[in-house]
This record gives C-alpha cells, structure tokens and sequence, in this order.
C-alpha cells in the first residue's frame, strides 16, 4: 500500500536513545543510586507459612551498634480498605499494605514482619537475627483443593466473598466468583458430533527478571520523600508509598531507574514504602536491595492454575460449545487474573454458545503479580490442547480447524462486545503458509501450534513535547522504557514532526515533572503514550503554524507544516521557516514551544499471535528440547519491528521454559524449594533454537500510526504449542505442567504400558 | 580489619579496602561505585557480574575481592576504547539485541571472553558459551547474531 512509503521513520530499525548507556554500563538501575550519609534496610521474613505474631521485640536489634531504625507493622498507619486506583491487578490498599509488612498474622513463608536500616549491609542483616518474635503457627493451605475444603484454615476471617448469589454457600478462601460468556453451551455439546473434556493443571511461576527489585528513599525532615527506584510504573510507586504511609502524594516525588525486567512483576512495591519510614525515622536517606531468594520467596509470582475445560465440534470441524471452569490462585490475598483468563481463553473463536466460571483461591502462598498477559497463558494451554485433541480426533488440520472457528471483526468476544478490525484470521493463515510448517521431522519429533489472544491496555498516558533553543526536539514521557519504548515514542515524534530522528531526544520524567501515566503494562505504552506524543507532537505543529504567520503577518490557517517546516500556502516561492528558525525566533513570537498531551487511550487494538513448535523427546530420559520455533502475531503496525520482534522472541522463551521446566516447588511446611535461578530452571541460550518471526499488520485504525499492543501476546500460545509438539513426537497427552523429563518419561511409560 | 588491595581495573590502577568476605561485584558496586556491573543473583547462577580477570572469564559475585590483588580486571565499561564502542556493542545496538538492557554488560563480558579466544564460533558454541548468562528478555536469539555477526567483522568476513 502507498501509505507504507509515505513512512519515513515508522518501521524502521533505528538505534534506540538509550542504546550506548546500556552497552556501556553507565544506565543506572534500580540498585546502582547512592547517597552520602547512606543507610541499608533489610527486611525480616516470616519463616512459617501461616501464623499468628504473638510479639515483636525489636529492642536488642536497635541497641545494636550501627543499627539507626527499626520498624514493623506497628510503625505504619493502619489504613483503611481502598480499591488501589493504579497498578494493573485489581489491589486494596490495605491489603498491599498488610502484604509489604504483615499485621496480625504471618500468611506465607518469606511474608515480610520488620525491616532494619543500618550503617551496611552486613549490620542490617545481623540486626535481622536479634529481632525477637513470638509466633502462634497455624495450619495453612498450599493447594486449591485443600483451600477450600470445608474444614480448610482461613486466611482472612473478613473475606466478602463476591459474585455468589445470596445464600449461596461459599468455600474458604474464595473471595471471588466471575461467570460470563453467551447461549447454552448444553446445547452446543448436544448437537456436537465429538466433546472433548479435560482437565488441567499449573505451577506458580515466577516471572525471573533478572534484576531483584530495588529502591533508594531521602525522606526530608519536612516529610518531602523522593524515591529512585526500579520499577513498572513511578507514579504506581508514588500512589502506593504516599497511601501506605498515610500522607499526600504531593509530597512524594518518584524518580524512576532504569528497569531491569518486569514482565508485570514490577506492577507493585514491596520495598518503598519500608524504605521511605526507615529514612523518616532515622532522617537518612535508605537504600533497599532484595536477594534473589528473597525475590522468590516474597514477591508476586504468576499464579498456580487448575481449569477444566469442555468443548464440542461438528464432523465438518465447526465449533457448537465451550465452557470452563477455572480456579486460580491468588496468593496469600485476593486478587488472581482469573477474569482476563476466563475473558481470554475462547476469545480467538466464534462461539455461539459459551460459559466460563472462575474463581479467585486464597492459599498460603505470596501473593500474585501480573505476569505478561496476567492469567491468558493458562487458559491457552487449556483451550489449545483440547482443540489440539479435537482436530486429531476429527482427522482436521490444526490451523485449518482454527482458522474454521476464528474470530474476526462482528464476532461477538465471549466477554461481550463485537470485535473491529482484529488479525487473527490473517495470522492463522501466516502460520499455515511458513515453510516451517511443512518441513519434515524426524524421528521422536513433535510439531504443534497454538493461538493466543491478548486485549491490550489503553489506560491513561501523559507526554510533552519540547522544541529546544536549537531547534531539536525533547520528547518527554511518564513510563519507565522497559524493552525499547523510547525508540519508538521518538521514531512517532519524528515521524509527525517530519524531523529527522536523531533530532529527537527521548526522556522519562520523573512523578513532579510529567502529568500522571500508568504504569508499563498491558502492552500500552507503544500504543497509549504513543497517542500522547502524537498528540503533543500535533499541539506542536499548530504552535509553529502560529509562530511562522506571526513572522511572516498572514492568518494562521495559511500555514501549513509539512516535511518539518511551516509553509505558506499559495506562495511556494515564500522561503519556509524550519525548526531552527522558529526556535531561535521564539522569544520574541510568544515564548516557548512547547506542547503536551494527557489522556485515556481509547480504542485499543486487541491482538493474536500464533506459535509452530519443533520438539524431540529423548524416550530414554524423557527431555524435551526445542528444535525450532516460529512465532507470528498482528502487531498492526510495527513502530520499530526489531523490538516488536524480541517481544515475540522474549515471550516465546518465557512461554517454552513455563511449558518445560519453571515451577515453585514447596515442603509441606510451606516453604519454597528451589529460590535460585539455579533449581528455578530458567532457559538459558543453549536451550532455545533461534525464534523466527512473522509480523503481521492488519493497522488499528483507532491509532494514528495504526499500533496494536505487542508484549504481552507472545507469551500466551508457547505453552499449548509445545505440549501439542510433545504429544505429535510421544503420542502423549500431557495435562499438568511442567513437562519435566520424569513427568514426560512418566506419560511415555505409562502409554507404553497401556500399550503392551 | 580491612585489607588494602591494589588491581588494575577497566586500564586504570585501582586501591580499595575491603573486608575479607566481601565479593569483588559488592567491592567494584559498593565501594568504587563502578555499578556498570550488575547483580542478578548473587550466587553465581545469572552471569550479570561477569567480568575478566586476568583474561578468564568470572562472576564477580563469587570471587573475592581481596582476591584480585596485582591483577588485571576487566569490565563493561573497559569493552569500549573511549568514546568508540567495540564492534560487540555496535552490534548489540544495531541488532537491538538488548531490551531492558540489565543482563548486557554481562553478555557484552562474556561474548567478548569468547571471541578473544575463537573468533570463528559455531552457533552452539556461541549459545553454550553464553549458557551461563541469563537474559528473560530477548530469548537470546539476537544475542546470539549479533555475537555471530560480529565474529564474522572482526574475521574481517562478511561485517
Ligand atoms: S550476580 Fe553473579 S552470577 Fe548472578
Ligand atoms: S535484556 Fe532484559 S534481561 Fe536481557
């Protein structure tokens, strides 16, 4: 199309603003801000999975020389139930308060009960050992079964359970019920000609950025608090460190580090507001660093799941009904992604007749964070592997049997509304039409392929933009850069501006210096933050219309900016007036040139992507190692494709090592077994093929350069591909995961078994 | 009791105090404020830290820096000669073979450890030499080109 050459930036692979600070080490992270006069904190974690604290005494610890604060719950307010009005889980204030630093009760193995600042980190971590606490230990739950089991422990006796009709007789631990979908879904199984129903299962898993969390807090004696921290989103920090403190948020300036990694997981804070009371109390700036244990024990992982899932089909391979039951894990409070898995789950297909329950399962386990596509993964591997199932059963080809039953702009989204213009048809057929697919395997090889969906976030986005004394341009924004968002925010600022891109500068502002952003999740801020800039770029342009017709005393309307100077229309032969002029110009034609943008993006692009794994299975030892590997997704239009490509690769290899090797595994006491990156497997560089990429572009064209969210999509159909590639090469169907070598070698045993 | 250590490090002669136990990545972050090198675990299980001394490949995490006296240590920061990134660098830019960017003055260490000793390397070679750096980012697939590709510019091949 002609509208693609008209793109002079767009789609091209330009070299990020922040490239040379990375490979240079000198982008400075979470953990690498110090200040004179330093102080270091640590934190005190339950060593039980549930327990009552009878008493803390935290008096040898302070009198311990170099030690300058001590805290515990009992040194924060104690603040009332508050929906939390950022971050991306639904959260409570007063929960997120209770789960910084537990009240009353200890409810999961590494919960956090004190916290100490001292002269280093060797005293801090020695004052730990002096703090004396009394536990009361009670029985705790680890599993959904065991949770709400009649006789099960509750983890909040004030739990509202909501979403169960009026006298309806609620488990423990469930605070949440959701139902939604269309038709009867009876009837679409009665009128199938095959039902499949299965019922599966997954581990908590964490999302393994690879820098730990970390902050730096100054509280001032007049209770001013700046903060440098690592994170998804400054002003998510600021919001919840000034509630949990009990103060106001203009008196708390967030600065944000670079981020090492967040995949959802930095949508909250653990440290901060500890950080921020210990630097009160001692009136020293608090320097906070987690471990990595402490990483997994304490912070949000991805939820455990368990989904049954049922759905019938025609001979002819039309879809007649599906329905779900899942129940997720939120963790030591409520609050799992259960209602995107249930929105997701059926959203690539046509289904007439539909119905997904969910519940939210409290266990005495950390609380959950988001994880790339909080919840869709689950629902994936579950809804995949049973389509996986029906189009063996059925004798259809995988892509074929989806591409029958794929949604596409009128179908009506099992959560509700009609979709617009969505690429999941053309993404299918990208699938089916890449030489990957037909390539031949070999002995003990597998393929499989899978769907996924992803809805994107919009939310709410600020940006400035600024024409500088020389006339380059300063693009300003809201949201830490987490893979490459300021290329692509800098390539649409020149691309409107009709500058060239090194004339642009990419900035992130810290909470006093931007208008509010959420944070950096849902795959929006290519998308959301882009409009912004977009639109302060086109606040711009108007402003040097105005300035150019004040210089050359013809009406505003006359000018027009074009190729990044403004002309006079009707008179080509009127020198124009660039960047550089009209910003040297400015003091006297009014001032400034500067323009902004704050808004709700609206009219997000929902996206799908589609995966082909390659496995051989090792039938001695049950491994399984990826061979190849393609991704394709829709990402409307690609703003700079190299980074939209590692999203896909990235998501890719998060989805293989959930599928193959990564989960929590706990005692019976309730305690994690493997908190190192050494027995939490994740995949390193000799497990993994090169990942091939295709990137669709059916354009949103609700978006002025037609973006679609990318992040997030990617990890959503790894999982499903690669157990649909395990069962091709075993003939196994696998349905708990992960499919660790004995669990593969189990299933091959048991079918040979069956067999002989 | 501190120790008093001299080293050289990134070129430069270098002096510090430390305490027995402390690593050389808590030294080189902490007290000389060098936090170009990164901590990712701690335990020697994430490569973030890696650096070189005296030309071996190491996690800082795990070595002691009392340990590195009158030797030669080399981090991120000594991979580029001034203001002129290594070809490693360009690449790592060029092929966007980074994305929050934590893990790679790690991979930048360890890549440039390998193609030092074998400027042809294989793709496998290539991906176990790096099996000791994470990255949950990029799925290495970029990581490994560029590195490829950059072996290939230095062979003076196809650059
Ligand atoms: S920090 Fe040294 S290997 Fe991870
Ligand atoms: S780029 Fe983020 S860990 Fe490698």
């Amino acid at each position: 199309m002609s509208e693609e050459a008209k793109f002079r930036w767009i789609g091209t692979r330009v070299v990020r603003p922040d490239g040379v600070d990375k490979v240079t080490g000198r982008a400075t992270y979470g953990a690498d801000f110090a200040l004179p006069d330093m102080l270091w904190g640590r934190v005190l974690r339950s060593p039980h999975a549930h327990a009552r604290i009878l008493s803390v005494d935290t008096s040898r610890a302070l009198a311990h020389d170099g030690v300058e604060a001590v805290i515990t719950s009992q040194d924060l307010p104690d603040i009332p139930s508050e929906e939390a009005f950022v971050g991306e889980q639904p959260t409570n204030f007063r929960e997120l308060s209770h789960n910084v630093m537990a009240r009353g009760k200890v409810l999961y193995h590494g919960h956090a009960l004190a916290a100490v600042a001292a002269t280093t980190p060797e005293i801090a971590a020695s004052a730990l050992d002096l703090i004396e606490v009394d536990y009361e230990v009670l029985p705790h739950v680890l599993d959904m079964p065991a949770a709400m089991a009649a006789s099960a422990p509750s983890l909040h006796r004030d739990l509202e359970p909501a979403g169960f009709a009026a006298g309806a007789t609620v488990p423990p631990n469930v605070s949440r019920r959701i139902e939604l979908g269309h038709g009867e879904p009876d009837q679409g199984f009665a009128a199938a000609d095959v039902v499949v129903e299965r019922e599966f299962t997954t581990k908590p898993v964490h999302q393994g950025y690879i820098e730990p969390h970390a902050c730096l807090v100054q509280a001032n004696p007049d209770d001013d608090i700046t903060i440098w921290s690592s994170s998804q989103g400054h002003f998510m920090v600021r919001a919840y460190t000034a509630k949990l403190l009990g103060i106001e948020l203009s008196k708390v300036r967030a600065i944000p580090a670079e981020i090492g990694g967040g995949f959802g997981g930095k949508t909250t804070v653990y440290l901060e507001p500890l950080a921020a009371q210990l630097s009160r109390i001692s009136g020293r700036p608090v320097k906070m660093v987690m471990s990595r244990e402490e990483v997994f024990r304490a912070t949000g992982p991805a939820l455990g799941t368990r989904i049954r899932v049922k759905m019938g089909c025609k001979q002819d391979g039309r879809l007649t009904g599906a329905e779900a039951v899942l129940h997720y894990e939120a963790g030591a409070f409520p609050g799992s992604p259960v209602q995107a898995g249930a929105m997701t789950m059926f959203a690539p297909y046509e289904l007439e007749h539909v119905r997904v329950t969910g519940y939210d399962v409290l266990v005495n386990k950390p609380k959950t964070a988001a994880y790339r596509a909080p919840g869709a993964p689950m629902g994936a591997f579950a809804v995949e592997t049973v389509i996986d199932e029906l189009a063996e059963k059925l004798e259809i080809d995988p892509i074929e049997l989806r591409l029958r039953n794929a949604a596409r702009k009128g179908t009506q989204a099992p959560f509700g509304p009609r979709y617009r213009e969505i690429g999941c048809v053309e993404t299918l057929e990208a699938l089916r039409s890449h030489p990957h697919y037909t390539a031949p395997l070999g002995p003990n090889q597998g393929r499989g392929v899978a769907l996924g969906f992803w809805f994107n976030a919009g939310m709410q986005s600020s940006a400035g933009l600024n024409v500088n004394e020389d006339g380059s341009v300063s693009v300003i924004s809201g949201n830490p850069d987490i893979g490459g968002s300021r290329a692509s925010l800098a390539l649409m600022a020149a691309e409107e501006m009709g500058i060239d891109y090194e004339k642009v500068g990419a900035w992130i502002a810290d909470t006093a210096s931007i208008g509010f952003s959420d944070i950096t999740g849902g795959s929006r801020v290519t998308f959301a933050t882009g409009m912004a800039v977009v639109e302060a770029a086109r606040d711009v342009k108007r402003q040097l219309c105005e300035r150019a017709a004040a210089i050359w005393e013809v009406e505003p309307e006359r000018v027009k900016w074009v190729e990044g100077e403004a002309r006079l229309e009707g008179e080509p032969d009127r020198e124009p007036l660039g960047l550089v002029d009209l910003a040297q110009r400015a003091a006297r034609t009014g001032g400034p040139i500067s323009g902004r943008a704050s808004l709700t993006a609206r009219g997000v692009g929902m996206a799908f992507g589609a995966h082909i794994c390659d496995v051989e299975v090792d039938p001695e030892t049950g491994r399984v190692e990826v061979i190849r590997y393609t991704a394709v997704q829709d990402a409307g239009r690609a703003i700079h494709p190299s980074y939209v490509e590692g999203q896909m690769q990235g998501g890719a290899a998060q989805g293989i090592g959930w599928a193959l090797n990564e989960e929590y595994v706990y005692d019976e006491d309730g305690k994690m077994c493997n908190p190192s990156f050494l027995d939490y497997r994740m995949p390193v560089a000799s497990d993994l093929p090169m990942i091939d990429t295709v990137i669709v572009e059916v354009p949103n064209p609700r978006h002025p350069y037609g973006v679609r969210g990318v992040g997030e999509v990617p990890i959503v159909p790894p999982i499903p591909a690669v157990v649909n590639a395990v069962h091709a090469a075993t003939g196994v169907r696998y349905f708990d995961l992960p499919l660790s070598p004995p669990r593969v070698l189990a299933g091959i045993e048991a079918a040979a078994d069956r067999g002989a | 009791m501190k120790r008093h250590v001299v080293a050289t490090i990134d070129g430069e002669h270098a002096e510090f105090l430390c305490d027995d136990g402390q690593t050389l990545l808590d030294v080189l972050r902490d007290v000389l404020h060098r936090t170009g090198t990164k901590e990712g675990c701690g335990t020697g299980d994430c490569g973030a830290c890696s650096v070189i001394v005296d030309g071996r490949l190491v996690c800082s995490c795990l070595m002691l820096a009392a340990e590195v006296e009158g030797r030669e240590v080399e981090t991120a920061i000594s991979i580029s000669n001034g203001d002129t990134l290594h070809p490693l660098q360009r690449r790592f830019l060029e092929d966007a073979a980074l994305q929050c960017g934590v893990c790679t003055p790690g991979f930048l260490v360890a890549a440039k450890a390998l193609l030092d000793r074998n400027l042809d390397p294989s793709e496998s070679e290539v991906r176990f030499w790096l099996a000791g750096n994470l990255c949950r980012c990029t799925g290495y697939d970029k990581i490994v080109r560029s590195v490829l590709e950059t072996a290939a510019e230095l062979r003076g091949g196809t650059g």
